[in-house]
């Protein structure tokens, strides 16, 4: 689990996080959601520790990242896995080396034992047979698989995913979506999700955080967010038609079932 | 000067795995270094021939030996055009490869994600690349002193000049410093630092995209350069006056 406890960021003055506060439980994808320059990038960044923020804590299980010296991070990190918008994959590494890659700076596994692991975890996300093939010889919704394999080689208890599906199609945006949330549940990860993408909001949502302009405006599940009377929780979410019509008519079926 | 000096502090470290630190090293060996040799040999044969020629044909005075062709061909070769001239192409080829390769890495957020694992990026990209080119380019120089001598040999034997081979061999082994070659060396090892830390330093702190990786690059070259010939100048004063 992980708590964030009033928060604050500021760049050059100006606060970009406003004592933020929130809790993310293990076996749930936790998504973070807002608008562009809401600051939901600053606070993933905060929880991984690529940023500093100025005050509040951010407790791993009681730890808490700020405090910890450089060891102690560098311990908390081998726990963390991380996919990031781009997939970041090395260049210069087959995708079977990518996946091995954590696990040879880290374990204390033997090569053969290494190599089994990164096996399992590319079969885990239907890439079993591109292992021998490099980053800009797959797609982009097979990198972004490299990557989750990549990020789950060494069995991290804290997942942490920037925009998972930018750039991807509709569908292969479902297939990276429902692979996170199952990894989640199978692997009872703490998962973090920064999202724009309401396809995920609306099938994996177990935990929804909406930031505007910083603030912590509203905490909900994916059921809460169609019944949520928030206004600017609803101009974010139902900003395109569709959502709109979905809106309206659960609306409508939960009026009738009232009724 | 301080962000560089941080950079190298968190580069000069020992590795978190040896055994990837040795993986590593061997591919830059080879990236960086033998992939250099053909260029270096190539260069190296047409300046130690042009060098020769040109000298011949400005030595008019019967008073002095022909042998001085090739005296004056070894010492230059030796001394300056191995070794610092030598760099300064290295700092092309390789400075810019350095550094648009660790800018790449930077700007797609590949060093971000070897941070978030708890690897030291720094560490385990550019202590590899430092410590293979300052093995492979004294091998580089010394393949250089050879092919440029080469050069020089074979311009003897041309007709459009008035050397001839064997006043052009009695002038290279006339009155040879064996020091010189090591002085060159010592050199190329300062300067195999120099491309390589200040290349790294580049593109690991490159903030932008694909613009800001070109510039990167080309500062790199810039700076290694400049700081070639004055390392040149320091070294020559402390080692040969």
């Amino acid at each position: 689990m992980i708590e964030v406890k009033h928060i604050t960021k500021s760049f050059e003055g100006r606060a970009v996080l406003k004592n933020i506060s929130a809790v993310f439980e293990d076996g749930k994808t936790n998504l973070i959601i807002g608008r562009s320059g809401s600051g939901k990038t600053v606070l993933i960044k905060d929880i991984i520790g690529l940023l500093r923020p100025d005050s509040g804590e951010i407790l791993y299980d009681g730890r808490d990242l700020i405090q910890m010296n450089k060891s102690e991070l560098k311990a908390l990190r081998k726990e963390m896995g991380m996919l990031f918008q781009g997939s970041a994959l090395f260049d210069s590494m087959t995708v079977l080396e990518n996946v091995m890659f954590p696990l040879d700076m880290f374990s204390k596994m033997s090569s053969k034992e290494r190599r089994t692991r990164a096996e399992f975890c590319l079969d885990r996300v239907n890439l079993s047979d591109a292992g021998d093939l490099y980053p800009s010889e797959i797609s982009g919704g097979m990198m972004k698989r490299a990557a989750i394999a990549r990020a789950i080689a060494l069995n991290p208890k804290y997942l942490f995913c920037d925009e998972p599906n930018s750039g991807l199609d509709p569908k292969t945006s479902l297939v990276i979506d429902d692979l996170i949330h199952d990894i989640t549940v199978e692997f009872k990860m703490t998962t973090v999700i920064n999202t724009h993408d309401m396809n995920s909001v609306m099938n994996i949502g177990d935990n929804i955080i909406f930031i505007k302009e910083g603030v912590k405006e509203w905490e909900g599940n994916k059921e809460e967010v169609i019944t949520s009377k928030n206004q600017a929780l609803n101009d974010f979410i139902f900003a395109s038609d569709l959502f709109r019509k979905v809106k309206e008519v659960e609306e409508e079926e939960l009026k009738e079932h009232k009724g | 000067m301080g962000e560089y000096m941080i950079l190298m502090r968190k580069c000069l470290t020992f590795p978190d795995r040896w055994s990837m630190f040795f993986k590593q090293l061997i591919k830059e060996i080879y990236k960086l270094g033998v992939d250099s040799l053909w260029i270096v040999v190539i260069i190296s044969i047409f300046i130690g021939t042009v060098i020769a020629i040109q000298i011949s044909l400005n030595i008019s005075s019967p008073l002095i030996p022909k042998f001085t062709i090739g005296y004056t061909t070894r010492e230059i070769i030796l001394l300056e055009f191995s070794s610092s001239i030598m760099a300064l192409i290295l700092a092309g080829k390789v400075g810019s490869n350095i550094a648009s390769e660790i800018g790449t890495m930077r700007v797609t957020e590949q060093i971000d994600a070897m941070e978030i694992m708890g690897v030291n990026s720094a560490n385990f990209l550019i202590l590899p690349k430092m410590v293979g080119l300052m093995i492979f380019i004294p091998v580089l120089v010394i393949f250089s002193m050879f092919t440029g001598i080469a050069g020089g040999i074979a311009a003897s034997y041309s007709s459009a000049t008035d050397m001839t081979p064997a006043a052009f061999e009695f002038g290279l082994q006339f009155y040879f410093n064996q020091f010189y070659v090591w002085y060159s060396i010592i050199k190329s090892v300062v300067y195999a630092f120099i491309i390589s830390s200040i290349a790294s330093y580049f593109g690991y702190n490159v903030k932008g995209g694909a613009l800001e990786v070109g510039k990167a690059s080309t500062n790199a070259v810039v700076m290694s350069s400049i700081m070639i010939l004055m390392a040149d100048l320091i070294l020559t004063q402390i080692m040969l006056t």
